[in-house]
């Protein structure tokens, strides 16, 4: 009984939620310790039972890099600003890494967590927002291999820049998590996603500046090419750390402008769709 | 008293159609024009003006219920198979939303059903704890003051590092649960029609439960087996088809239950929204009840053999499939249960069903039943594999027992059997 007289508990109403206002953001700060539980198992679970664990964090952003330099670097002989290739391509890869697991795992993350989603309450955004930043974890050791790679090829970082690295991080966690929302309630529904989703990385790689440079894009093309908001990210972490290109202008305002659009509406369609997850999924 | 529920005008639509209809092409003028606009469709489905909702049909599976249940009471709610009873409890426990109505819940609301949700196989079982206890809504503070009592009450001690995908199923179903029962809600709701597990371990879900309400929880309870019903509840509401149809003692409630809606006919015939999705590809037909004459009947004479007629389909093949008999009076209490492939021979013969109608037929002899009325339920499984379809009150008959021993004396007899035994006398001296 005194289990009981410990806490007052609350009033619930449940009630239809009426149109877009019913972001419950309350119940988000509430079961916030969720997400914690959520990326920390996804971290733990991910390399168990493989024989190279950890390791493969690393060996996929590198061996990607190795390609591109083979393919770009020696046979296509792309120009990048001065920068050492691999540099060049791996400060791309960062970001792009953190923007594929957001994509795949959080698209599919509704669907992979079926069993939660009907039995019991939980806001359901925790799922998408922890598959994001669940690839946190592999982007900060990727990191530490950018940081050897820059050391190795004896690039200087850009200093006077470089405080605004978490501005760019933060963007690219804000599209990644916009995306992820849209495709994961999209999911629930229409299970084409699932088809759609190697392809669409696959595409969505070639129209970003990761393997090179955005000056290959004429310049007359620059403001709709960046209408991908994945290309304000790689610019941005390329120009925090390395000092190349323009720095913040008109494509990497449409970027965030984009970006921005993306995770708002991505985050009331989410919620709308919300309530009928348990009965479609 | 506070109100711990209050429950006003609840409705819950669901889709259903469209799903079904979508495969059935014509032509192939069909296929190709649906899959040249498929895009289309996905797009316009998307922004929600989508034209399918036209030929969707909706169904309610909740309409326009509404109680107050007080704090530390005990609600039972009964109906049959699609009576909406697992939508209430989702709504109550917030999985789903209604579509019409309001809900107030006072403090919050735990389910025996979420057993084990959120387990991962490769987490150990003290990860698991963590993992599990944060889903079901705990904060970390309070998994650390229980995680004792709780590894001792799942009594795997010795495992709790040891990754849960080497458990035992008992051993994880006893951490699953234990997690699940210190979570201590205010509100607990017990679906026990969903609730998985060996018998044992479904006793165990009961036992918590009684212990629950004791301690002055609100519990709701649902179940098909009445005698749970009357013994762990004073107060229930009877559901039919999505409506409340009455709310009162148990006892009162649950006698109103088995009056009404069943076939006074001796004969039950299914209505499609009555059978759940998860019986395929098992589909029940129809229950009769058969004198030896083959007419249907409501009752039955004691001293004659009854035939009781179970008609159902299969869409494909089922290996080991057994259908059975539940008979039971009015009070709960089973009288006997019986399968079709009781018979080694049959069972045999029957290993593999193939796709069709079957009726599995089962003679009575005479002088089993006394006056009563009593219950027929009906169950197809592959013992061990699945249980395809259950329903454990499909009809009632009566029995008549003029001529049956002992009617002499017109005086009641009590027990559920009144069989005509071999009686000897012998003097000795």
């Amino acid at each position: 009984m005194s289990e009981l007289t410990k806490h007052e508990p609350h009033t619930i109403y449940i009630k239809p939620s009426k149109g877009l206002a019913a972001l419950n953001l309350r119940d988000l700060w509430i079961y916030r310790e969720l997400i914690f539980f959520m990326v920390w198992r996804d971290v733990k679970v991910k390399y168990k039972q493989t024989l190279l664990g950890m390791a493969w964090a690393v060996i996929q952003p590198v061996m990607t890099m190795l390609v591109f330099t083979f393919l770009f670097d020696k046979v296509a002989k792309l120009q990048t600003e001065g920068i050492p290739y691999p540099v060049f391509s791996f400060t791309a890869l960062l970001p792009w890494g953190l923007f594929v697991v957001a994509l795949n795992q959080g698209s599919r993350s509704l669907v992979a967590h079926n069993n939660m989603v009907t039995k019991i309450y939980f806001p359901r955004l925790i799922l998408p927002i922890s598959s994001v930043f669940s690839g946190l974890v592999d982007f900060a050791i990727a990191f530490v291999i950018l940081v050897l790679l820059m050391f190795y090829y004896q690039v200087t970082p850009a200093w006077n820049l470089l405080w605004t690295l978490p501005l760019f991080l933060l963007l690219a966690i804000i599209t990644a998590l916009g995306v992820a929302l849209w495709l994961s309630a999209i999911n629930v529904q229409y299970r084409d996603v699932n088809q759609a989703l190697p392809f669409l990385t696959q595409f969505w790689l070639f129209a970003t500046p990761v393997a090179y440079s955005i000056s290959a894009v004429p310049e007359k093309w620059q403001i709709v090419y960046a209408l991908n908001p994945m290309v304000g990210v790689v610019n941005g972490f390329r120009w925090a750390l390395l000092g190349t290109g323009n720095g913040p202008d008109i494509t990497l305002w449409v970027s965030v402008g984009i970006s921005i659009l993306i995770f708002i509406s991505g985050l009331f369609y989410f919620r709308s769709m919300e309530k009928t997850f348990a009965d479609t999924i | 008293m506070t109100t711990a529920i209050s429950v006003k005008n609840i409705g819950k639509q669901y889709k259903i159609g469209a799903a079904e209809t979508k495969f059935h092409y014509n032509m192939l003028r069909d296929v190709i024009v649906d899959t040249v606009s498929a895009p289309i469709r996905l797009a316009k489905a998307m922004i929600g003006r989508s034209d399918r909702r036209a030929n969707q049909n909706f169904v309610w599976a909740l309409k326009d219920v509404s109680f107050d249940l007080e704090e530390g009471k005990v609600l039972g709610i009964v109906g049959r198979n699609g009576a909406g009873k697992s939508t209430l409890l989702k709504i109550l426990s917030r999985v789903t939303e209604p579509t019409t109505g309001t809900v107030s819940v006072r403090g919050r609301v735990g389910s025996l059903l979420e057993v084990g949700t959120g387990f991962h196989p490769e987490l150990t079982g003290r990860e698991n704890i963590f993992m599990n206890g944060a889903i079901l809504g705990m904060k970390r503070a309070e998994i650390d003051s229980k995680f004792d009592e709780i590894v001792d009450f799942s009594e795997v001690t010795q495992y709790i590092d040891t990754p849960v995908k080497r458990y035992s199923s008992g051993m994880y179903l006893r951490l699953a649960f234990a997690v699940a029962a210190h979570l201590e809600p205010e509100i607990l709701v017990v679906d026990e029609v969903l609730a998985v597990g060996d018998a044992e371990f479904q006793k165990k879900c009961l036992g918590k439960m009684g212990d629950v309400a004791q301690q002055g929880r609100t519990v709701l309870f649902v179940s098909h087996n009445m005698s749970a019903i009357l013994r762990l509840t004073q107060e229930a509401i009877v559901l039919n088809k999505g409506q409340l149809l009455m709310r009162g003692p148990t006892q009162q409630a649950v006698d109103f239950y088995l009056s009404s809606g069943q076939s006074q006919a001796g004969e039950r015939l299914w209505d499609a929204d009555e059978i759940p999705v998860t019986s395929a590809p098992f589909t029940p037909i129809s229950l009769k009840v058969k004198e030896r004459s083959g007419k249907i009947v409501d009752t039955i004479r004691s001293t004659e053999p009854v035939t009781l007629e179970f008609e159902y389909k299969l869409d494909s093949s089922v290996t080991g499939l057994r259908v059975g008999l539940y008979i039971s009076t009015t009070r709960g209490e089973y009288v006997f249960t019986s399968f079709d492939t009781d018979d080694t021979a049959l069972y045999d013969k029957f290993d593999t069903r193939h796709a069709g109608r079957y009726i599995s037929r089962a003679e009575i002899p005479a002088d089993i039943f006394n006056e009563s009325r009593y219950t027929v339920g009906v169950n197809a499984s592959s013992f061990g594999v699945r249980r395809y379809f259950m329903d454990e009150n499909v009809l009632a008959f009566n029995v008549d027992i003029s001529g049956a021993p002992g009617t002499q004396w017109g005086e009641p007899r009590v027990g559920p059997i009144r069989p005509r035994l071999n009686w000897k006398i012998e003097k000795l001296d």
